[in-house]
């Protein structure tokens, strides 16, 4: 038995280690989850990033990019993984994506030690950005938007609130965010509930938040999960308890929000991008992005990726193609620039974005729904960081 | 007359002996694997996770190609041995590695001892569904007591001293490789003695027909309690290599997909001679890689298909092809 098997193995051994690199380049390795619950996050940034790239070309600063997308399926032990080999073994020079906060956590220790820049695209937890010098994000933290919608809640009639929220680190700070700045505007939370990240049945709290006859229930769940949970909350009948829904925006995800029906009009989120953003920006890259991607229509997460990509070129024009990670680091602090979302910029301090964050309604737009921005709060720094000063 | 059996007895004993005796084949493998860590030092990062699928899929086939136990909860020992191996690093309560992992195998195999006994009630569907559960709720439990753990977010800011105080981890990954095949190849050592002993013969008997091999004088139950325990420590010392490598623990550990994943390695690689396992993994994680890079978004599938392809055209067959052309027909008779 043995020998019949061991040949076949060794000469597969051989094939697999056949390498090839090249010079004058510069790498960028995207992880992402491709595949499992978190696919679709993946699939807009992967569409985002190489739209910029199609659109601004793929040579910066005299260096061409080229891009490695790897899949990690939002699982941590993969991101690492695949973080220290493309670091090592395809010499990248960026590292980006990271469709959830664990993911980006896992591989942070990396990015210290080989002084590579990591880009997060998507992942939202305050801490994030703290655990290595080399990280910047350009999506958001969940407290920008979680205290945006904690103001606008105590204000417009809302008093009592329970909070459900997907049971990980982003889910603790959406919860945590919201519950103190709603209390100390003279709400209450009534209940905190906690659902497992993984496999998400959202029925048995549901009935809880339910029997606890809030005027609204915040939740927060990651991108892709918010068509069930929508689902399940109408089914349970909550809109029609009068249970309002609130949030921060993920939970009303462009990428779903069009199957999610009717009952969803009036659902108010706060979040940094709706796929309506009314600037020319964002129309152009609205209809650049439908056009490149089937009419797949580009959420939070998209817009993510496209900024992120634009820092890399950015940073590379003033580095003048030089790829020292302090040096791009450097770079990239206090860089600012129209995205589609609006106006932002990288915290010098914290190296965290700094953008405006919408309150947006769901309406229907030309027979789609869509979250129409109605308020803006300029500038908001992520509350956590700003807090600890 | 009297002699016949005794001729018959000596005539297994040295059958038994022949097999227990290295192949060169043997040699070539375990001898390629020692070349692999000078000449393919761009690859130690993969090939330490190949070692540590290894000695997983290793230990999976102690107790399904010599015990006849299925078990769809394998993950269940790989997992309590990363986060004892994580815990005890981050709280710094044993900081030198190799100590550490015969700690984490010990309280795996404990853990194995303790399951073992559920193991034994029922059927093969029994035992999958008890093997299954038994992760499920190590894995709930590991996600409820995020205060010790980190839940969801998994065990964050561990760091693992030098090996043996001289061997640094760093991010090329080459100590890690050679502490990771250095491990499976010490614990395949002991694997291999173990089931060439009487002991693993007995198995082989119970596998074969348990009410016979009781009959025979063979205590069943406590054989495969026995070799339980001991392949749930070799899955927990696979468990805490994970984590001692990568500096890092998430619940992922204990997932199903990675038990799923792990009988496909033996699919892949056959069941019941100890190799199996192994090369299953080196051709599962180079196949899973090299589709993963090819297509990020479908690799899935073609993994599926392949495995289906596998299944459809039978391991069994295409060994016998391979005799087949190498004119090895009786070979190939005789051992079956």
């Amino acid at each position: 038995m043995q020998r019949t098997k061991l040949v076949p193995m060794l000469a597969a051994i051989a094939a697999a280690f056949t390498l090839g690199t090249s010079h004058a380049q510069v790498k960028v390795g995207l992880i992402l989850p491709m595949t499992g619950q978190q696919a679709s996050t993946g699939k807009q940034i992967e569409a985002a990033v190489k739209l910029y790239m199609q659109q601004k070309g793929d040579t910066v600063a005299g260096k061409k990019i080229e891009l490695i997308v790897k899949d990690d399926g939002a699982v941590p032990d993969n991101t690492k993984r695949i973080a220290q080999e493309l670091i090592v073994n395809d010499k990248v020079n960026f590292i980006a994506g990271f469709g959830v906060t664990p993911a980006a956590l896992a591989a942070a220790p990396l990015a210290t030690q080989a002084k590579v820049p990591l880009i997060v695209m998507a992942a939202g937890t305050s801490i994030i950005t703290e655990r290595s010098p080399y990280i910047v994000r350009t999506s958001f933290t969940l407290a920008q938007s979680s205290v945006i919608i904690a103001d606008w809640a105590a204000k417009n009639g809302i008093k009592k609130v329970v909070t459900l929220v997907s049971d990980y680190a982003p889910g603790a700070d959406a919860q945590k965010s919201f519950s103190e700045r709603f209390v100390k505007a003279g709400g209450t939370v009534a209940a905190e509930l906690k659902v497992p990240l993984a496999v998400p049945d959202f029925s048995p709290v549901l009935q809880r938040a339910r029997d606890e006859k809030p005027d609204a229930l915040f939740v927060f769940v990651p991108s892709g999960q918010g068509g069930t949970f929508v689902k399940q909350f109408i089914e349970r009948g909550l809109d029609k308890a009068g249970i309002r829904l609130i949030g921060p925006g993920d939970v009303t995800d462009d990428d779903l929000l069009n199957g999610m029906g009717d009952q969803v009009i009036g659902t108010v989120t706060a979040h940094m991008y709706s796929a309506v953003h009314p600037s020319p920006t964002n129309k152009a890259f609205v209809d650049a992005f439908r056009k490149a991607n089937n009419n797949l229509r580009p959420n939070f997460m998209a817009v993510g990726g496209y900024d992120g990509m634009h820092l890399i070129y950015e940073a590379l024009k003033k580095t003048n193609g030089s790829t020292d990670g302090d040096a791009l680091i450097g770079a990239m602090k206090g860089m600012a620039w129209e995205s589609p979302r609006g106006p932002i910029s990288i915290d010098p301090e914290t190296r965290d974005i700094v953008q405006n964050i919408y309150i947006r309604k769901v309406e229907k737009v030309g027979g789609e729904l869509y979250n129409v921005e109605f308020a803006t709060v300029n500038a908001v720094k992520d509350p956590v960081k700003a807090e600890k000063k | 007359m009297s002699t016949a059996p005794g001729i018959v007895a000596i005539a297994l004993a040295d059958r038994l002996a022949q097999r227990a005796r290295w192949q060169p084949v043997e040699i070539v493998f375990w001898a390629a694997a020692a070349a692999s860590v000078f000449l393919l030092p761009g690859k130690h990062i993969i090939l330490a996770e190949i070692a540590i699928l290894a000695l997983f899929a290793l230990s999976l086939d102690l107790i399904l190609g010599y015990a006849g136990i299925i078990s769809l909860g394998h993950a269940a020992f790989f997992g309590f041995g990363a986060y004892c191996a994580g815990l005890l690093a981050q709280h710094h309560l044993i900081d030198e590695p190799v100590l550490a992992l015969a700690v984490s195998g010990l309280a795996a195999a404990a853990l194995g001892f303790a399951t073992s006994f559920l193991v034994l009630r029922g059927s093969d569907l029994t035992r999958l569904m008890v093997t299954l559960g038994v992760a499920l709720m190590l894995r709930e439990i590991a996600n409820r007591f995020d205060a010790l753990t980190g839940g969801a977010d998994g065990l964050q800011g561990i760091t693992i001293a030098p090996v043996l105080g001289r061997f640094a981890f760093d991010i090329t990954g080459h100590a890690a490789y050679v502490y990771a095949l250095a491990v499976t190849f010490l614990l395949f050592l002991a694997a291999r003695r173990l089931v060439h002993s009487p002991f693993g013969l007995s198995l082989r008997s119970v596998k074969g027909n348990p009410l016979r091999a009781a009959a025979i004088g063979i205590s069943v139950n406590a054989r495969l309690v026995a070799i339980y325990t001991v392949a749930a420590g070799y899955a927990g010392i696979a468990g805490a290599l994970l984590t001692q490598i990568s500096a890092f623990c998430s619940l992922d550990v204990f997932s199903f997909d990675r038990s799923a994943d792990l009988l496909l390695v033996l699919i892949i690689g056959g069941t019941g001679y100890l190799y199996g396992g192994l090369i299953g993994a080196v051709l599962f994680k180079l196949m899973q890689d090299w589709l993963a890079t090819m297509t990020p978004q479908y690799w899935q599938f073609w993994i599926g298909l392949v495995l289906v392809a596998i299944v459809l055209v039978g391991r069994q067959r295409m060994a016998g092809w391979l005799y087949c052309a190498r004119g090895l027909v009786p070979d190939m008779l005789r051992r079956r």
